[in-house]
């Protein structure tokens, strides 16, 4: 092997070396864009001048499934296969992809290889891959003979529904501008918040019923007010853009179309749980999401929304861009610190909660990116308003990603409240080609199985909860009286068992064990007693799992179990 | 920690200082077969094996013993089915994945939960080769239950060395050290602090591995003797 030159390697860890171990995730990424992957000479170097032990360097680079420590060709094509697009015609594209771009078939030695992929976050434009981080979607409608880079389509956001508060700015196909976003009324609620006392604020956002939109649904002015009133400092607040739940896109486009909305409602929350300084996490997939969002904080900078005294207010704020680098876990409030913080995205116990140990163990507010892009809307309707939005348990607009067997996939907002049938027939043009509805998957990867009977359900928290259904991110997945939905089941086990972190053993085991069980499902080879071990797992994975990850691995195969038991049959002694 | 708190363990009141774990309090109410695997009374908890958990009334999901705290009122029930059904699947889903026949404790474990030991047809094991690459021990992560204790004791709870960390994630996780070199290229001091704390027998002494693999004491001495002058053990000896 010829000696890496460690050079260019050695100038830009002057960067990173005062950072100190947060500055291992970002180092390894800068050092992978040089050398292609993390040979050992580097990552010992990357280790020496962070002062990170050379062993938990190399647990940082093989937890994170973007760190390559061997070398990889110069293109890599990530080709989705969760459900949407595996219902789209993913294993085909794959298929075709191989044979026409890689070396097996033309013996050639090729530049490129052909991975498969977790959701990309692209389902409404199913199917979908990734060139070298470019987003294509609608792949299967061309290939033959184009460059890698330009075949399918270029994904733009697909925008609709009944209202547009948080989307108002979206359908452009490109990034909305500072000069746009002020000129539609952006950063008047800034403005507005940086003559209120914090607590009035916290008082506002807690009466407007706002609850996160990550998927846990707990109350945002109650976060706030706990971390605001936690003692130590500095407190932090973080931006949770690691979006990648199999069905969920919408973060990608609020970011990738309005990123100066979520600015604003970052620098809201700060300034009311008395932070100084913020981080948004970004999922490693989402390279053009992480560019925009660089832009947006440069410019929203220079016009002086973020900095030293902001708006001649005194209160000053900086927030920093993090890449994550391909771990689903690292969505998990606590495992998205360890990564901060350069190590394995190991999901920390709770309690303590992060609202008095989050990042840095300091009092930390947490916030999905579409929360955030609520809170700009309430300072300016008044809390009495917003309540008009939405159901009086759950008020507020709501983003939906529909994708899947539908006329039109797309990100749709409502308003709490609508009935399910009305965002898929109405809103999503019905089941596609004339087909029967067979199943919608709600919530994704960690949600549940509803069915034709379910259609009229109000999608509100309340209603959803009393139907047995999780609105999760608000992920609506629709399969068509065609589909195998065992195949389904076992592309959900398979991500949850890539997916697992491997701290706690019902979910390190279980997921391997669902996985292999859910095999015999969907090839119908089921032994007896199968049914009884899947459901063992099952709760004990749901029982005695150490985070939500583990806790929610095995909802969608329970409700499947639940609503189709004729898909579960032992036939084999 | 100044207060006392006032709680309940299968219907026995303790009353214990404030920041008491529950295994703690429950030991203090005379209830001392909580199981636990990963739990080390000098290791930092980490809640990993989930055999140690409890009801506790009011929770959603179960309550890890060996770090969930007491707080006041609390009503908390140690063997309820819930809690049996958890513990003994935990129990089968690691006996399908480890070879855990030098772990006499998970072994008695899985009697007392009747356990099946063929409950799980066809699942993988985590299978490795035996690493026999320095003088002082063997490795055999074929019987690793990670339970993150050598890990602790190499790093922050003991000897601040780092030789060791994890490799993979989920079911393939392994514990591993810097791009998989032989022990003598690392950081490793030979303490012997992880050799001591491994609960299955996946970290051994050289000489008693020998021993159990059949040979002599004497050509045991000669082996080790000659293994530490040389310089560069091999990598992966196994047979
Ligand atoms: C496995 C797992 C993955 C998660 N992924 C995300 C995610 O990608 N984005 C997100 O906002 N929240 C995610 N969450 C929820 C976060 O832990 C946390 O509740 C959320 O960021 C809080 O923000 P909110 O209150 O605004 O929803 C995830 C949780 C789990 C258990
Ligand atoms: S539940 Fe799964 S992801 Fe969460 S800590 Fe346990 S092993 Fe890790
Ligand atoms: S080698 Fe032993 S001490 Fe280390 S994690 Fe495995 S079982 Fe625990
Ligand atoms: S002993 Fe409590 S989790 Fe292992």
């Amino acid at each position: 092997m010829p000696e890496l030159d460690l050079t260019p390697l050695r100038s830009i860890l002057a960067e990173y070396a005062p950072k100190g171990r947060p500055g291992l995730i970002p180092a390894l990424h800068a050092a992978q864009a040089i050398y292609g992957y993390l040979p050992q000479p580097v990552a010992a170097e990357v280790g020496r001048t962070l002062g990170v032990p050379l062993a938990e360097v190399y647990g940082v680079i093989d937890f994170y499934a973007m760190f390559y420590r061997e070398p990889v060709v110069k293109t890599v094509v990530h080709v989705c296969d969760d459900p949407a697009c595996a219902i789209a015609g993913a294993e085909s594209v794959y298929n075709m992809l191989t044979y026409e771009y890689s070396q097996e078939a033309s013996g050639a030695p090729s530049a490129i290889t052909v991975e498969r992929a977790p959701c990309l976050g692209l389902c409404e434009h199913a199917p979908a891959l990734m060139v070298k981080g470019i987003q294509r979607g609608k792949v299967n409608h061309n290939g033959n003979g184009h460059l890698i880079e330009e075949i399918g389509e270029k994904p733009y956001g697909i925008i609709a529904g009944d209202i547009s508060y948080l989307t108002a700015n979206c359908g452009k196909r490109r990034a909305t501008s500072l000069e746009e976003y002020v000129a539609s009324g952006g950063y008047q609620s800034l403005k507005k918040a940086l003559g209120m006392a914090p607590a009035a604020i916290i008082a506002e956002v807690k009466a407007s019923g706002l609850v996160g939109r990550g998927g846990a649904a707990f109350p945002t002015g109650l976060k706030w007010e706990g971390a605001a009133n936690a003692p130590g400092e500095p407190k932090y607040v973080v931006c949770n853009a690691d979006e990648a739940e199999p069905g969920t896109f919408k973060d990608r486009v609020l970011m990738e179309e309005d990123p100066q909305r979520i600015l604003e409602g970052l620098i809201i929350a700060a300034y009311a749980v008395g932070a100084h300084q913020g981080v948004i996490f970004i999922r490693g997939e989402y390279t053009n999401a992480f560019q925009i969002m660089g832009k947006a904080v440069a410019q929203a900078r220079q016009a002086g929304f973020i900095g030293k005294n902001i708006l001649g207010s005194g209160y000053d704020f900086d927030v920093e861009l993090f890449r994550s680098a391909g771990a689903y876990i690292c969505g998990e409030e606590t495992a998205l610190f360890e990564a901060v913080e350069g190590k394995r995205g190991f999901p920390r116990m709770k309690p303590p909660f992060p609202t008095t140990n989050g990042l840095f163990n300091k009092p930390t507010a947490i916030n999905n990116v579409e929360t955030l892009c609520n809170v700009p809307l309430i300072l300016s309707l008044g809390a009495a308003e917003y309540r008009k939005i939405g159901t009086e348990k759950s008020p507020g607009p709501k983003l939906f990603c529909l994708s899947g067997d539908v006329e039109r996939p797309g990100l749709y907002e409502v308003p709490f409240g609508i009935p399910i049938r009305h965002l898929i027939y109405d809103l999503g043009g019905g089941i596609r080609t004339g087909r029967k509805l067979q199943a919608i998957l709600f919530g994704g990867a960690a949600g549940a199985f509803a069915t034709e009977k379910d259609l009229d359900v109000r999608m509100s928290f309340e209603d959803l909860r009393a139907a047995g259904l999780p609105l999760g991110s608000g992920v609506v997945t629709v399969f068509d009286e065609t589909r195998d939905l065992r195949a389904v089941l076992l592309r959900l086990a398979r991500f949850f068992a890539e997916e697992s972190c491997g701290k706690c053993y019902p979910c390190q085991l279980g997921t391997q064990r669902q996985y292999e069980i859910t095999q015999r499902v969907a090839s119908s080879e089921m032994l007896a007693g199968d049914n009884a071990r899947l459901s063992d797992i099952a709760w004990t994975m749901t029982d005695a799992s150490l985070c939500g990850l583990g806790q929610t691995a095995a909802s969608a195969v329970m409700s499947a179990m639940k609503i189709w038991p004729e898909m579960f049959v032992e036939s084999h002694p | 920690m100044s207060d006392d708190v006032t709680l309940t363990i299968d219907d026995i009141q303790v009353t214990v200082p404030a920041g008491t774990t529950l295994l703690k309090a429950a030991e203090q109410a005379g209830i001392d077969n909580i199981p636990t695997i990963c739990y080390h009374d000098y290791c930092t908890s980490n809640g990993l094996c989930r055999m140690c958990v409890v009801e506790v009334e009011g929770s959603r999901t179960l309550v890890p013993s060996c770090v969930g705290k007491v707080s006041a009122g609390m009503k908390v029930h140690t063997r309820t089915p819930r809690v049996e059904r958890s513990r003994r699947t935990i129990l089968e889903m690691l006996n399908s994945a480890v070879d855990l026949s030098d772990a006499p404790e998970i072994q008695e474990f899985m009697t007392e939960y009747a356990a099946d030991r063929e409950r799980l047809p066809g699942a993988r094991p985590r299978e490795h080769p035996v690493l026999d690459d320095n003088p002082m021990y063997v490795r055999d992560y074929s019987k690793c239950i990670l339970c993150w204790r050598c890990v602790q004791v190499c790093a922050e709870d003991a000897q601040y060395t780092y030789a060791i960390n994890f490799s993979g994630r989920g079911f393939q996780t392994q514990i591993d050290t810097f791009f998989q070199k032989p022990m003598l290229e690392t950081t490793c001091v030979f303490c012997g602090q992880c050799v001591a704390v491994c609960p299955t027998g996946a970290l051994k002494p050289k000489r008693q591995w020998l021993l159990e693999q059949g040979a002599s004491i004497d050509e045991v001495m000669d082996m080790t003797r000659s293994e530490r002058r040389r310089k560069k053990p091999r990598i992966e000896a196994g047979e």
